[in-house]
Order: C-alpha cells, then sequence, then structure tokens
C-alpha cells in the first residue's frame, strides 16, 4: 500500500501519546489513495484492547461516505509487543476490504509500521510504500 | 413501514454484495426478522443470545440503538438503520 510519510508520522505520534493505552483510528481514501487520517477514541482505554468507540466510527463512516471515500487502513497500536496482529485482532477482523496497520513502540526509539490483510483469518502482510 | 439498512464491510456479502437494502418492521427487532426472511443467515451475524453483538453496533439515523432501546427501538417509515461492524481488537 502506498502510504504518505505525514500518515505513518500522525500514527506514531498518536500511538506514543496515547501510550500506554492502544491508541486507533481511520485513514480514508480514494482510488487507494490515502485522503484523510481520523483519530478515534478507544472505548477499552486499554493498554491490551481497543474498540473504536461507536460514536467515533459512524462519524468517520459517515464523513467518508459522504465524501464516497472508503475505510483504506484501520489503525492501531501495540504498546509494548511487535507489530503484528494478534489472535484476538484476527477474529475481530470484520473488515476484510480494509488494511489492518500496526504501530508498534515495542522499541520506544524506533516504532514499526506494518500493514495486513486480514481476510477468513488469514493474514498477508502487505509492504507499505512511503512516499 | 419500510426502512433503509445500510450495511458495511463483511455485512454486505450476506445480502447478495448489496450496500443497503429495503425492509420492513415497526421496530429494530422486526426490521432484523425481516432481514433474516429476505437474507437467511445474517441474524447470527448481527445478533447473539438474543441481543446485538457485542461486536455489532447499530445506528438509527445517527444514534447508536444500545443508548435507545435496543431491539424495540421504534422506527418511523424513511428511517435509516446502518450496521457497522465494530472495529477492535487487542492482545489479550
Amino acid at each position: 500500500m502506498k502510504l504518505e510519510q505525514k500518515f505513518m508520522d500522525e500514527m506514531i505520534a498518536h500511538a506514543k501519546e496515547d501510550a500506554p493505552i492502544e491508541c486507533c483510528g481511520i485513514i480514508a481514501g480514494e482510488d487507494g489513495r490515502a485522503v484523510k487520517l481520523f483519530r478515534a477514541r478507544n472505548s477499552e482505554a486499554s493498554p491490551y484492547r481497543y474498540s473504536v468507540d461507536s460514536d467515533d466510527l459512524f462519524r468517520i463512516y459517515r464523513e467518508a461516505e459522504d465524501n464516497e471515500w472508503s475505510f483504506l487502513a484501520i489503525y492501531h497500536s501495540h504498546t509494548a509487543s511487535e507489530a503484528y496482529p494478534s489472535p484476538t485482532d484476527i477474529r475481530l477482523a470484520f473488515w476484510p476490504e480494509s488494511y489492518y496497520v500496526l504501530v508498534s513502540l515495542e522499541d520506544a526509539e524506533n516504532p514499526v509500521v506494518r500493514a495486513f490483510r486480514i481476510l477468513d483469518g488469514e493474514v498477508n502482510e502487505e509492504e507499505i510504500e512511503a512516499g | 413501514m419500510a426502512v433503509e439498512v445500510k450495511l458495511a464491510a463483511n455485512l454486505q456479502k450476506l445480502v447478495g454484495g448489496q450496500k443497503s437494502v429495503s425492509v420492513e418492521g415497526a421496530t429494530v427487532g422486526e426490521v432484523l426478522d425481516d432481514l433474516e426472511s429476505k437474507h437467511p443467515g445474517i441474524k447470527e451475524t448481527i445478533m447473539a443470545d438474543g441481543a446485538i453483538h457485542r461486536f455489532v453496533n447499530i445506528y438509527l439515523n445517527d444514534e447508536d440503538i444500545r443508548f435507545l432501546k435496543q431491539l424495540d427501538t421504534q422506527l418511523s417509515e424513511g428511517d435509516v438503520l446502518s450496521v457497522l461492524p465494530a472495529l477492535a481488537g487487542g492482545t489479550a
């Protein structure tokens, strides 16, 4: 997937600001190109779980729909583990057309961002082309 | 009465790939029953143990029905229900 550096930076900044709880958000896109990043509240407010706040989800969904954007990517952070979908992440991946992007702060000095497709329990990594 | 049900993400495949369907019912519960009769199998994805599934959100116009009367929420002609799977996960 192609993702401008500013979106990478914004996800990392969000992850750091919300640590130690997991952050989450949505990147809306048009024709596969990211157009807007939406931060969302994590209603779980937990270091181990995330759930996009239901009001935030609807607000973002509607703005995306009004603009004919899709949910290009759904991102969340892992503050103390690697940037790879956990079994729970895989079980709850209900948006097969979106990339699942993980930001890891396991090495605080060197955050890692990786993208995946998750379909029917199968995880495939997609290379992020920053640019 | 007829209401529009908009479905997002993985739910569209359960209604033949449509983004929205028109169904009948005076409450959210009745609408889900009608939806199930037209598209068998969808209810077990949206509901669990007689209630809205924990990882599914249903909005009446722009309000989450969990904060209304859930399945008993009354509907009016032309209302729009949006069904969005949760965006959730976690390491524990």
